[in-house]
């Protein structure tokens, strides 16, 4: 409570949080997985983030006191507040929210007055995840971030707008839009620029983009039919050597891989000196290290700005200094042309918005591997307005928090259920297909060959309990699955009532979830989640 | 002969005498497996693209024997040497006896 | 993920007695080797009906595609002729199952090459 306040009081300044020593010659500012949060937010970090295999503890799998004792760090600190779960209700009383693209601008205004050349580039998840976004088409996104003036993007949730939409934004986009793995299925033809060159610093600086790997799969596939993506390690090869070859000095990849991929293409393929990765949605204060190349991880939901300087000489890299800066909202005042582009964007739909659906008693957050409290809220909307046994909600990573005592908006209900796939159906399936969904999902996380991980978390369940020994493989590490009414063992064999969202399936009926969300709330008044303790997880 | 099958082919118009040049080719067709049942429970019976070759001034590229497990719109990508300037030749055998062909003309330059 | 996900996760038949008669039949029973070829394969397909596949196997006569995990294993044969350039091909095949896709190169002095990838055909659905 107060004594954060104090903290936040005596020991945070913008100088403070801006302030950096200016090194070499050349600039990257990234950003990444801002998920269409155009004003300040709170954003929990997760509590269970596992390592399978060869990662087990590397960052980004460590959480709370043992990220703490990592990074060497003081619980209670502003910079615990921003990177761990820990005390976070509390925390977030004092330190206040995060994020606000007026601040990012203000962040970039004093880059560039230290370097006017500094390279924005943008990981992707940006026109995404909002009630503006939404009934903007992304179009608020595209109008605030081209006030940031980027130079180079990579995508993911950007293709769930329709390959089209894509297409009109990509026309008019003032800067590049990357993806070296995206190709036209049909002649195997890539399909958007590979990569671009810069001049900076009397070097040439190239940056490749590497689009999310697996869109087809984790999101609907028909809404981009031509499209295929991929991990393509032999064309991210093939595009360093033609990027060398073309005089490249330093090799940035634009990456919405999500982290462990990162680390696996960057100890295969040589030559990348840096990989600024997304879509999984961490942030680590230093960059890792695998081999001769670099991670920076930037967090999401425009928490935090990375400014790496690098001196770079006649091909080399020789040396870097890096600054993970968190967006501590309160203490870094907004750019004043750029909020006024974010109230413009937001002013025709400030009322709906901000309509209040009710409050909440508990934390709201949705990080971690098997549950969330935003998505525990979610799955108790399915299993009550839509009548089902069991209801299940997406490992999505994306979605800020509230705090207790916090008034739940519309706005809020958006922020965790945006999308253009938003429908909620109900459908019957036997406990058979449940467990084979959830060994899939399950797999998609814990596979310990990063190539074959989707990057998401593991698919929220309600009204069901499980046990998942992740060290186990597909197929036997989900068991002991329980009706939680009942307390019954579900039955391979008999039919089960299930409630979801965001089915990847074209053709999926059902209202869309934030009206089965806002119903539900409105009926509730005040939201009280319980500690969820229906996922036993073992063989971490 | 099956509707709707139509071959197209991606080769480059010029060559240096003695390059090694990649050709697309895809055709449209269902590629019926032989494994499906349609909605009275009856087997649709096989009906697949079961070889495709490539000559040039004919002499042969590649050929290739196709099973039900090749998607539907066959494609196949390959690499071919170009001695002179000549025809390549494409053709595509169906299991109902049709044969579709294509050619396409390169010119050395 | 999502309702009705699951019917395109049917598990993989196993068929390996007739994987072996169609490799033996290809081999006439020879010794195999893993040099000499490359299987380029997606690591998770796109759409399990239509998986882009490669293979790379210079000096190569003919190269046999097998899909070990589909009710009948069967995918292609390349047979490379005098203007070949390369010995290298690329099509999309259907796969049943997340299953082992194996390659096996004729080479020209007669011996033969295995290669093998593991291709995951997964319901999906869930993202960061
Ligand atoms: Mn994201
Ligand atoms: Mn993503």
């Amino acid at each position: 409570g107060n004594w954060a306040k104090l903290a936040a009081q005596q020991t945070l300044t913008q100088d403070d949080l801006l302030g950096f020593d200016t090194y070499g010659n050349i600039t990257l500012v990234h950003v990444t997985d801002i998920h269409g949060q155009l004003k300040p937010i709170y954003f929990r970090e997760p509590e269970i983030n596992l390592g399978i295999g060869d990662v087990n503890g590397l960052p980004p799998h460590v959480t709370g006191a043992d990220f703490l004792k990592m990074f060497n760090m003081t619980a209670g600190t502003p910079e615990a507040y921003a990177l761990t779960y820990q005390d976070f209700s509390a925390l977030a009383k004092g330190y206040g929210k995060m994020g606000g693209l007026d601040r990012v601008a203000t962040i970039l205004n004093a880059i560039r007055s230290d370097r006017p050349d500094a390279l924005l580039l943008d990981g992707g998840d940006t026109w995404h995840g909002s009630y503006t976004c939404f009934k903007t088409d992304a179009q608020d996104m595209v109008n605030v971030m081209n006030a940031l003036k980027p130079d180079a993007m990579t995508s993911h949730w950007e293709f769930t707008l329709g390959h089209d939409r894509v297409n009109e934004i990509v026309d008019e986009l003032p800067f590049a839009f990357l993806g070296a793995n995206i190709f036209d299925n049909e002649w195997d033809e890539p399909a958007y620029e590979p990569y671009k060159m810069f001049e900076r610093g009397g070097a040439k600086v190239a940056v490749i983009g590497q689009a999310f790997p697996y869109l087809p799969i984790a999101n609907p596939n028909w809404m981009f039919p031509g499209l295929s993506f991929g991990v393509r390690e032999e064309r991210m090869r093939e595009v360093v050597a033609e990027v060398r070859d073309a005089g490249a000095d330093l090799v940035v990849v634009l990456s919405h891989n999500g982290f462990d991929v990162d680390r696996k293409m960057a100890s295969q393929v040589d030559g990348i000196d840096v990989v600024l990765t997304g879509h999984t949605h961490d942030a680590l204060p230093e960059p890792v290290m695998v081999n001769n190349t670099m991670l920076i991880a930037s967090g999401s939901n425009g928490k935090f700005v990375t400014r790496l300087d690098l001196d770079v000489q006649n091909g080399q890299l020789l040396g870097f200094r890096h600054k993970l800066i968190p967006v501590f909202s309160d203490v870094i005042e907004a750019d004043k042309d750029v909020a006024a582009v974010i109230d413009a964007e937001r002013a025709p739909y400030e009322a709906e918005m901000s309509e209040v659906l009710g409050q909440t008693d508990s934390l709201l957050y949705r990080r971690g591997n098997f549950n969330g409290t935003w998505d525990d809220l979610i799955c108790n909307a399915l299993i009550d307005e839509r009548e089902a046994d069991i209801a299940l909600s997406p490992g999505f990573r994306w979605g800020p928090s509230l705090t207790p005592g916090d008034k739940i908006t519309r706005e809020d209900v958006f922020n965790a259920t945006s999308m253009s796939y938003p429908n909620a159906y109900r459908s019957e399936m036997t406990g058979e297909t449940l467990h084979v969904i959830l060994e899939d999902v399950a797999d998609n996380l814990f596979n310990p060959d990063p190539y074959y991980q989707q990057g998401g978390d593991m698919v929220r369940v309600g009204g069901m309990g499980y046990h998942i020994d992740v060290s186990k493989p597909q197929g036997s590490r989900i068991t002991n699955m329980t009706l939680l009414k009942t307390g019954e063992a579900i039955d391979p064999a008999k039919s089960y009532v299930v409630s979801g969202w965001a089915s990847v399936n074209e053709g999926t009926e059902g209202p869309p979830i934030w009206d089965v969300v806002e119903s539900y709330i409105k009926r509730q008044g005040t939201i009280s989640i319980d500690p969820n303790k229906s996922v036993k997880v073992t063989g971490a | 002969m099956a509707s709707g099958v139509k071959p197209r082919v991606k080769v480059p118009k010029t060559a240096s005498a003695g390059e090694a040049i990649t050709i697309k080719t895809l055709i449209s067709h269902k590629m019926e497996s032989g494994q499906r049942k349609d909605k009275e429970g009856n087997v649709i019976p096989r009906s697949i693209i079961n070889r495709f070759t490539c000559d040039f001034n004919g002499q042969n590229v590649i050929s290739v024997t196709l099973e039900p497990a090749i998607s539907t719109n066959p494609y196949v990508e390959f690499e071919a040497t170009v001695p002179e300037a000549g025809e390549f030749k494409f053709t595509w055998y169906d299991d109902d006896g049709s044969v579709y062909d294509t050619a396409k003309s390169v010119a050395i330059g | 993920l999502g309702a009705g996900a699951a019917a395109v996760a049917a598990l993989p038949i196993s068929a390996l007695a007739s994987v072996d008669d169609a490799i033996a039949a290809f081999t006439g029973g020879a010794d195999m080797g893993d040099a000499g070829i490359d299987l380029t394969t997606p690591e998770i397909a796109e759409n399990g009906n239509t998986v882009p596949i490669s293979v790379d196997a210079p000096g190569a006569t003919a190269v046999m595609i097998l899909a070990t995990g589909n009710p009948t294993p069967g995918v292609c044969t390349f047979e490379f002729g005098p203007l070949a350039a390369t010995q290298m091909a690329s099509t999309r095949i259907r796969l049943a199952g997340t299953q082992d896709v194996v390659a096996i190169a004729k080479m020209a002095d007669g011996s033969f090459a295995r290669a093998s990838n593991t291709v995951k055909v997964t319901i999906g659905g869930c993202g960061g």
